[in-house]
């Protein structure tokens, strides 16, 4: 047994490394190798803590100190004040944004309050490339448990959990299991969809690099359950290291008995196989997935038939996503009843978000179902940036749609945000503020979708290539009233004959923002304005008698488009003007307004 | 690692590893661990608190006491006092003893951790912490 009296765990997930948490790691095993105290303080690359925005975090046990935004310069402070002299580092402490005083215990801090841990429950909190620490936390105890039951009590207790689908479908994953279990065959897959993609998006990324034995564990379970024998990731290549995470936490399984032939001494034989997708959205769509690891196209096909009667080479499939597979051995843990005591009424759990956008605390947090929208932004997110005015939240990505003040209050649950018009889908939660211009954010998400469609059905290749021509016009200030109906009827006729999800709902974000925000539209096509001041097309600069004429922004002017005397007010030619704004910057009067 | 053969291994080997991450889980929950916090200051180091505390983490095993968390602090200020170890019952004040010896450490742990009973050597607090 180790006689570390200490451990220190520096996050290891992507955002934190790339703001150097890797020569952290190293500078402190230095720093306490050249102390002589590496058998007692222990340095432990983790997963992700969730709190990117303040990362890289170096969190210290057992007193529980959390150090925000630490660069490799301070570790020979952490060593020498911290380790030695049990002082704590006041400067890397997190500030309490409303009292201004420094928390140390993260326990404390409003980010963690209100959050509940199950996906995520060994993120940050283990080394996810060692396998033993994953057991001392009871890992593989729910595949042993399950080695135990019958294939149907499993799936039973999947079913008696209530857990549905995290990828955006929300569809009851123990009845996905009985289907895939119920229909006969040779051989029969288990895959794990890592196809991640809606913009903002990063849990199943963060769960597979902070804790991948769980979705190893769990894909094995699903596997008994439905009597497969062959597991496979499908993982965009574009994780690196998540796919690093994976490989090395399957290669361990292996050499500890828990994947391959005759797992722990049973009859049940599995092993799990990667697949890399080259990161096309469509392929998160289960038929295209299967259809991408065939080595065909990625292209979706209509459903029936589904991937659980034939899917990868035609043989019965069952497809679940990162995070809904992260809670299935929770639920073989601490019981289907637990589980099912969490959440609302028919969403049961937790859910994973990814907040991100114009949001205080960007990150990655877990919270009940049932959490509401006001507690996920204000509390936990921090409210919106700079003090500004917030606006709405886009929820479900470029297939979701924006939640807004009144939408404040609302439990998030499944069917909660649908009746609201937009979805739970796979947790990227983007929050927008007073100057975000509604039809420029539906554009960004058309421009995607587009961009993204696989061409094979006409109305999502030529339909969104519509949808995003007019939402152009309208931003750029050539829009006219008809375009609104235009829109309307035009996403309407996508959302109700596309062949795939993507397609039947890249219209969300134009029907949604246009519900919502018809009055910014009809700004943009009747007045030719844009009341959030983003579609620079639409605006005009303007010098006003506030200016001393001091030339300062003739003299920036690239095109010299203002013109005046010294010391008296100048002009813009709105004719040459080209809106670049240097003159804005330059100008040290604040008077040149943006309108 | 030889292949776990069994669901027997798998548990054998859960107990052995656990305690490579006790110290975190113990974090987690400190408020309901009892806290022995060693003054590892140089003058308590030059007293011999590194044996202490070492001396603390080991019968904290031996005895399967799970509901121990051995920290450090820097100098508590007793300076003439040295060794000396705080401890804090979940929900008490908590209380210094100084000129710590294995003997009074054990005394300690037996007597007051597992016992209740307040024991030689504690150091009158005088003052309150701002923090806390």
């Amino acid at each position: 047994m180790s006689k570390y009296m200490m451990h220190i765990l520096v996050c290891g997930g992507t955002g934190c490394l790339s703001s150097q948490s890797g020569e952290i790691v190293e500078g402190l095993k230095k720093a306490i190798e050249d102390i002589g105290m590496q058998n007692q303080v222990q340095v432990v690359k983790t997963g992700c803590f969730g709190f990117c925005e303040k990362g890289p975090i170096v969190k210290i046990l057992p007193d529980n100190t959390f150090y925000v935004q630490v660069k490799p310069e301070d570790v020979e402070e952490i060593v020498s004040e911290h380790i030695v002299k049990g002082r704590k580092v006041e400067r890397l402490l997190y500030e309490n944004p409303e009292s201004k005083t420094p928390i140390s215990d993260s326990k404390h801090m409003n980010f963690y309050k209100k959050q509940m841990r199950v996906a995520l429950r060994n993120c940050g909190f283990i080394n996810p490339e060692n396998i033993e620490e994953y057991i001392a936390r009871d890992g593989y105890g729910a595949l042993a448990k399950v080695l135990t039951l019958s294939q149907m009590e499993v799936i039973e207790e999947v079913k008696k959990s209530g857990l549905r689908g995290r990828g955006g479908g929300g569809f009851p994953t123990g009845l996905k299991w009985e289907f895939a279990y119920k229909n006969v065959a040779d051989q029969k897959y288990v895959v794990c969809n890592a196809d991640e993609g809606d913009p903002g998006a990063f849990m199943d990324r963060s769960i597979l690099e902070g804790d991948p034995h769980s979705i190893v564990e769990a894909m094995a379970i699903c596997g008994y359950a439905i009597g497969a024998t062959k597991g496979l990731v499908y993982i965009r290549a574009e994780y690196p290291l998540a796919v690093k995470r994976l490989e090395c936490a399957i290669a361990a399984a292996r050499e500890y008995g828990l994947l391959g032939e005759h797992i722990l001494g049973t009859a049940f034989s599995f092993d799990i196989e990667i697949r890399f997708g080259a990161g096309a959205f469509v392929c998160g769509e289960e038929t295209a997935l299967i259809h991408s690891m065939e080595g065909k196209r990625g292209e979706p096909t209509t459903k029936p038939p589904f991937p659980a009667a034939s899917g990868y080479w035609a043989k019965p499939t069952n497809v679940n996503n990162v995070e809904t597979f992260a809670n299935i051995p929770v639920i073989f843990l601490k019981g289907a009843e637990w589980f099912s005591k969490i959440g609302t009424e028919k969403s049961k759990g937790t859910k994973v978000f990814a907040l991100a956008g114009k949001i205080n605390n960007v990150g990655l947090i877990e919270v009940p179902m049932g959490t509401t929208l006001r507690e996920v932004i204000y509390d936990i997110g921090g409210g919106i940036k700079g003090g500004k005015q917030f606006k709405a939240v886009q929820t479900g990505g470029p297939s979701g749609g924006c939640l807004t003040e009144k939408d404040l209050d609302t439990p998030i649950d499944f069917d909660n945000l649908l009746a609201k018009g937009s979805m739970m889908g796979s947790g990227g939660m983007i929050v927008m503020d007073e100057d975000d211009c509604m039809p420029a954010v539906a554009k960004f998400y058309l421009e995607f979708t587009a961009e993204e469609s696989c061409g094979k059905c006409t109305p999502c290749r030529v339909g969104t290539k519509r949808l995003l021509e007019i939402l152009e016009k309208i931003v750029s200030g050539r829009g006219t009233p008809k375009d609104l109906d235009t829109l309307k009827e035009l996403s309407e006729v996508i959302k109700d004959t596309a062949l795939c999800g993507l397609g039947q709902t890249a219209s969300n974000p134009v029907l949604s923002t246009l519900k919502v925000f018809e009055e910014e539209y009809i700004a943009h096509v009747r007045d030719h304005k844009c009341p959030a001041k983003q579609c620079s097309a639409l605006l005009q600069y303007r010098i006003t008698e506030k200016c001393v004429g001091c030339t300062a922004c003739s003299r920036v002017c690239p095109v010299g488009a203002i013109s005046g005397t010294v010391k008296k007010q100048h002009t813009i030619d709105i004719s040459k003007c080209i809106k670049c704004g240097a003159c804005e910057s330059k100008c040290r009067f604040n008077a040149i307004v943006k309108e | 690692m030889p292949k776990m053969m069994s669901l027997e291994e798998l548990q054998a080997l859960r107990e052995k590893v656990k305690a490579s991450i006790d110290l975190r889980e113990k974090g987690d929950q400190a408020e309901k661990m009892v806290i022995v916090r060693v003054a590892m200051a140089t003058c308590g180091i030059a007293a011999g608190a590194r044996e202490i505390m070492s001396y603390f983490l080991d019968e904290a095993q031996h005895r399967n006491l799970t509901n121990i968390m051995v920290t450090q602090s820097g100098c508590m200020g007793y300076c003439y006092a040295e060794p000396t170890v705080e401890v804090t019952k979940p929900g008490e004040e908590p209380i210094v003893y100084g000129y710590v010896t294995k003997e009074r450490a054990q005394e300690i742990i037996e007597k007051y951790i597992l016992g209740g009973e307040l024991v030689e050597g504690i150091i009158p607090v005088s003052h309150q912490s701002l923090d806390e």
